[in-house]
């Protein structure tokens, strides 16, 4: 049997307590590798620079992923527009280890998500709150990871989605029996999702946080609040010295309670990249607003 | 009754710390070389093995832990685990633990698309199948001498023993079938190996 829900949820749970990076070349892709990471992102542009340079951002090119995937033996992720299920189909094609349908590149579809259970690749979907993450998992996303604002450098998004999705679960699995339903509808998640949360008292997938993390210390903030592990965008190849920023990171989430060693990594690592503040940007250019 | 550390570097320890909890065992996550020296055996779960190769090698936990092994303390590794276990690594020149003498073949069936769920014959565990997850699975394509093939997949070694090392290519973890976790605790960790 291949391409089961097993596999496709289990594939995420072997990357937990893992950095995904994102990278553009097989140079950096390997550097990646060697600084620790448990997975790469393959896309031509990172996050920071598809906000810099503006127009319709795509999913890449196949041979720069193709490339990154012979470079490397860590799985290789992709990016594909929000439903657009022919670039997923491509991606699929060319062996890909998982599909982010992702808010970074523009949507290709204003209403509809990919049917991801039609699949045999695993799917990976941002969200904002728990409605947007079981939605996401209705349509067969095998993990999910908070959205924070990509490409920004700024954590406080992630930060503040992923509570949000923290409190929205508390607050479900408090509640009374009779009470679900209602509860469910508000936020806009499918009730038989909503009731596997409240089973596990967790998302029944593995979530990772995203969008804005630039620093150790981002990354063991978001472990702290919950998160199964961090993507990296921009924060490591745009900034001053990525391999040593790479690797502070990746022990940055494992030991993230260890605070001594958290100071000891966090020294000399070189200019972080440069932020943006959130107000700075206007919501119609927010990219943690597209997705339905 | 022992205790028995889980190797929480990274990957799915999480899972192996459940199944070990829910058989009732004393059971600890090691994140540190401190963490060590309280166990009296250990399990290194999935997960990616170059990261968890390299952080072990970043910390030290190397030869500390490769002590602890030859000296007889039960382990048991899964997918990653057995990368991290094993003397040779065909396609790769990744940190390894070298304690048990079997070559392996990384991502052998190739990308997540070939990942796979099948049944296995492993009369060690009984009459009945034992359902493996295989997930960019290594195989083992030499054994050493002592070494005991355990169970196969198409003519592959993908469940193998030596002494006090145990390793599988597949993830008993995943699956609620707890005779994997038993046959190590019952067989290896309770008998006064260690």
């Amino acid at each position: 049997m291949k391409g089961t829900v097993r596999l496709k949820t289990g594939l995420a749970e072997m990357l937990k307590g893992g950095v995904i990076m994102d990278v553009t070349t097989p140079e950096q892709a390997k550097i990646a590798e060697d600084s620790g990471a448990c997975a790469v992102m393959a896309l031509e542009r990172v996050p920071a620079d598809i906000r810099a340079q503006g127009g319709v951002a795509r999913m890449a090119d196949p041979t720069v992923v193709k490339r990154i995937m012979d470079a490397v033996s860590i799985p290789v992720m992709a990016k594909a527009r929000i439903g657009h299920f022919v670039e997923a189909r491509i991606l699929e094609a060319i062996g890909v280890d998982y599909i982010d349908e992702s808010e970074v590149l523009t949507p290709a579809d204003d209403k509809h998500h990919i049917d991801k259970r039609t699949f045999t690749v695993p799917f990976v979907c941002g969200c904002r709150n728990l409605g947007e993450a079981l939605r996401r998992m209705a349509e067969g996303a095998a993990m999910v990871r908070t959205k924070g604002e990509p490409g920004t450098g700024n954590v406080v998004e992630a930060v503040r989605h992923c509570r949000q999705v923290m409190d929205e679960i508390r607050i479900l699995c408090a509640l009374p029996e009779d009470e679900v339903a209602n509860y469910a509808k508000n936020c806009g998640a499918p009730l038989e999702v909503a009731i596997a949360v409240r089973k596990k008292g967790r998302l029944p997938v593995v979530n990772f946080a995203a969008g804005g993390i630039a620093t150790p210390a981002d990354a063991a903030v978001m472990m702290h609040l919950g998160c199964d592990g961090v993507f990296v965008g921009s924060g490591i190849f745009k900034s001053g010295d990525p391999k040593k920023r790479a690797g502070a990171i990746v022990q940055a989430v494992t030991n993230y309670r260890n605070y001594a060693l958290l100071a000891e990594i966090s020294r000399d690592l070189g200019e972080p990249m440069a932020g943006i503040e959130i107000s700075a940007i206007t919501p119609a250019e927010r990219m943690q607003e597209r997705g339905w | 009754m022992p205790t028995v550390g889980v190797l929480a570097l990274q990957g799915a320890f999480r899972e192996h710390m459940a199944v070990l909890l829910r058989m009732g065992t004393r059971a600890v996550e090691i994140r540190q070389r401190e963490h060590i020296d309280g166990i009296d055996a250990l399990i290194i779960p999935g997960g990616e093995s170059t990261t968890i190769g390299r952080l072990l090698a970043e910390w030290n936990m190397l030869a500390h832990l490769k002590e602890r092994i030859q000296a007889g303390m039960p382990v048991y590794g899964s997918c990653a685990g057995l990368i991290l276990l094993c003397k040779t690594i065909e396609n790769s020149d990744q940190p390894s633990l070298g304690v048990l003498d079997i070559r392996v073949r990384r991502n052998a069936f190739g990308r997540q698309t070939d990942s796979f769920e099948t049944k296995l014959t492993m009369p060690e565990l009984g009459r009945t199948p034992f359902h493996a997850v295989f997930i960019r699975a290594p195989v083992i394509t030499e054994v050493g001498p002592g070494v005991r093939v355990l169970a196969e997949f198409d003519r592959m070694a993908v469940a193998v023993r030596r002494d006090n090392v145990l390793a599988t290519s597949f993830h008993p973890e995943l699956t609620q079938d707890m005779r994997l976790h038993r046959y190590f605790m019952k067989k290896m960790c309770e008998t006064g190996v260690n």
